[in-house]
């Protein structure tokens, strides 16, 4: 076939289109948002020395958390004891690492959970509407409407007290608003024109929207998966603190500062409660820091 | 002999308003109020009417975007079938899908910014049985490149084309289960008037190289003239005027149509008739006013246009079936 006017026409508009090079990949460019707010950097940073240090807690430190030495009961920071031991002799730096691995565990962990709860849910009924909706949304209502702490008082004095209950009534908790997220997206997102041309062809509500519009409603999701986390560190601290959170046997950031509940080592040992309140709130900001770098980096209002 | 491959019977849309605590319908959007239509085989059938008419809601109805609430959607094949598609289960409707495809108006949401073009076109031809990835490959790289694009192309990601790129893109999607209707909705309203032409030109070429019917939604009755076979005027969710596209601008009937051709721009000034000044806005789709709808707006109107509803009849010009909703005609009525 000859070249006609209209393909030569074509070919000078693809010339000038390709002129304009083209822009580079948006994930990278999110990385770079991301890596140019310093707080975020900084925070992820932090963020993963913790976390490393905690996986590899037995590497770092020669001590068992869990031995009582009454040898060395209540001995101040040295070199032997970075952060000094407690009243039964166990050293706290040690306690502060295997702890952490144990609260982190259950901030992150809860909060990924009730995401994946909240997701499923918050698509499905978000893209579909209807009964399935309305019911869905009513739940999430029940919940969200009663006050977190008395809940979770509640379900930990009726469950009693291990780390799986308190994982499982953190989520059970947490899911409604990730499920609202998730709603809200998705509410937005089904009037948008390629799932109309994706309904057109008839495809499954499944693929539609779990595959296709599940990925573009997942930022603002991410943001709020590192607040929950830190938010629940900082639930399982107070409670753990109050006696009602992981059983006081396993060593999390809360039971080690559970201690401080004495007012004897409130003010004569401040090794025990200091440092380990340090590192939750170093932890807990650095989180938050992470949180905000994201929110930003993937707000698409905000894309040059 | 013309063939129809679609007859709509009285379709009607209407959307609830809910209102309250308890989500009670408290009234109904007549988006779509008792459209008759035939669209035969081969034509490009212009829908043109001021925003917010139902244009787009009698083509998303079509395909079954939105949900006809009442009347008849009749698709006729290749071999005179004819299958009413509006009552069929999701399953049974696959193969109507196939042939009955949608261009969107707005190249910025058309495509998915979390996939590539491959990546989001993939699945459709995955799910009416293209099994093997290059066969996908080469039919989205066959029609990117019938669209003037380059192959390649197929793994960029939406944010790296233009808008034009992007319509054609669009346009491609509406092609790859190789349709029989394409229901082009404004298709390229969104662009700069440059490529416009280009796009439009594209899609008359691909209407003759794949023998397709377009059904063109468009709010300026400029283009429609050298581009639609019939055209059809809507008004508050109806059918006012449907006659040859020439036969629109020459012998106009409905006073409707009169106030909107005149309101499109002539470069030829001996031409140049008297602008009719259309008053108030289009009356909400809430609440229809009685009688004929346009009669608060019409310069025309008598006392019978408040009470009575015209119907949509049929008469004759120049040899050809011509079809309006107006008291006043004095044409002979063909029956
Ligand atoms: N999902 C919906 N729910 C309620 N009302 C709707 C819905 N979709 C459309 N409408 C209403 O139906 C009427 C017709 O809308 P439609 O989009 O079909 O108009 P249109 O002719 O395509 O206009 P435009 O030229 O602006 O695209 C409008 O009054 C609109 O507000
Ligand atoms: S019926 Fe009356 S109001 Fe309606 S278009 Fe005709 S003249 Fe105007
Ligand atoms: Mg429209």
């Amino acid at each position: 076939m000859a070249k006609s006017s209209l393909d030569k026409k074509f070919d000078q508009i693809r010339k000038r289109e390709e002129e304009k090079t083209f822009s580079t990949k948006k994930r990278s460019r999110i990385v770079s948002k991301f890596l140019n707010n310093r707080l975020a950097v900084i925070g992820l940073i932090i963020f993963t020395i913790i976390i490393l240090a905690s996986i590899f807690a037995p590497l770092l430190s020669p001590y068992d958390p869990m031995r009582v030495d009454l040898r060395s009961m209540r001995q101040p920071p040295s070199f032997a004891h970075w952060f000094g031991t407690d009243s039964t002799g166990r050293d706290v730096f040690t306690r502060v690492l295997f702890g952490g691995r144990v609260s982190i565990f259950i901030g992150l962990g809860s909060a990924i959970l009730s995401a994946v709860v909240g997701i499923a849910v918050g698509c499905y009924a978000g893209y579909k509407g209807g009964w399935i909706d309305v019911i869905a949304l009513r739940i999430s209502e029940i919940f969200m409407s009663f006050p977190q702490i008395i809940l979770v008082l509640l379900l930990v004095s009726i469950t009693g007290q291990s780390l799986f209950n308190l994982m499982a009534i953190f989520i059970l908790t947490g899911w409604g608003g990730m499920y609202r997220l998730a709603r809200a997206r998705m509410l937005s997102l089904r009037e948008e024109e390629y799932v109309q041309a994706l309904r057109s062809f008839g495809l499954s509500t499944f693929t539609i929207c779990y595959k296709h519009m599940l990925p573009n409603a997942l930022s603002p999701i991410m943001v709020n998966i590192t607040l929950s986390t830190a938010m629940f560190i900082l639930t399982e601290a107070g409670l753990s603190f109050l006696g009602l959170g992981v059983p006081l046997n396993i060593p999390t950031w809360g039971n080690i500062l559970n201690v401080a509940q004495d007012i004897l080592v409130l003010q004569n040992y401040w090794w025990m409660w200091g440092p380990v309140g340090i590192v939750i709130s170093v932890f807990v900001l650095c989180v938050n820091f992470i949180g905000d770098g994201l929110r930003d980096s993937t707000d698409p209002s905000q894309q040059g | 002999m013309k063939k129809e491959i679609l007859k709509l019977r009285d379709v009607k849309v209407h959307f609830p308003i809910q209102a309250g605590v308890f989500n009670r319908v408290v009234g109904h959007v007549l988006a779509v109020d008792g459209v008759d239509l035939d669209i035969f085989r081969g034509e490009v059938l212009g829908l043109a009417g001021e925003s917010g008419c139902g244009k787009t809601t009698l083509g998303k109805a079509i395909l079954r975007l939105v949900e006809p609430t009442g009347g008849e959607v009749k698709y006729i094949s290749k071999n005179e079938e004819e299958t009413e598609i509006t009552s069929l289960e999701k399953k049974e409707m696959d193969p109507f899908r196939k042939k009955l495809q949608i261009v969107f108006q707005d190249p910025h949401s058309s495509l998915n910014p979390s996939f590539t073009i491959f990546g989001s076109l993939q699945d459709p031809l995955k799910k009416f049985g293209v099994k093997s990835k290059e066969e996908r490959r080469k039919i989205i790289g066959d029609l990117l490149e019938a669209v003037n694009m380059r192959r390649e192309y197929m793994d960029r990601y939406p944010h790296e084309f233009s808008g034009g790129q992007r319509q054609r893109i669009g346009i491609v999607r509406a092609l790859c289960l190789e349709p029989e209707l394409i229901v082009c909705d404004e298709a390229v309203s969104a662009l700069d008037v440059s490529i416009q032409a280009q796009v439009l030109k594209l899609l008359m070429q691909l209407k003759k190289e794949k023998n397709l019917t377009y059904l063109f939604i468009t709010h300026d009755l400029s283009v429609t003239e050298y581009l639609c076979d019939r055209i059809a005027v809507m008004y508050l969710g109806r059918i006012v005027e449907l006659c040859d596209s020439e036969d629109l601008y020459q012998n106009t009937l409905h006073p409707y149509s009169e106030a909107l051709i005149s309101a499109i721009p002539v470069a030829d000034l001996d031409k140049q008739t008297k602008r009719i000044v259309l008053e108030g806005d289009v009356p909400s789709p809430v609440n229809p006013p009685k009688g004929c709808p346009f009669h608060p707006r019409c310069p025309k109107a008598k006392d019978i246009c408040k009470t009575d509803v015209p119907k949509l009849r049929k008469y004759s010009t120049n040899g050809k079936e011509h079809y309006a909703s107006c008291h006043l005609i004095d044409l002979p009525e063909i029956t």
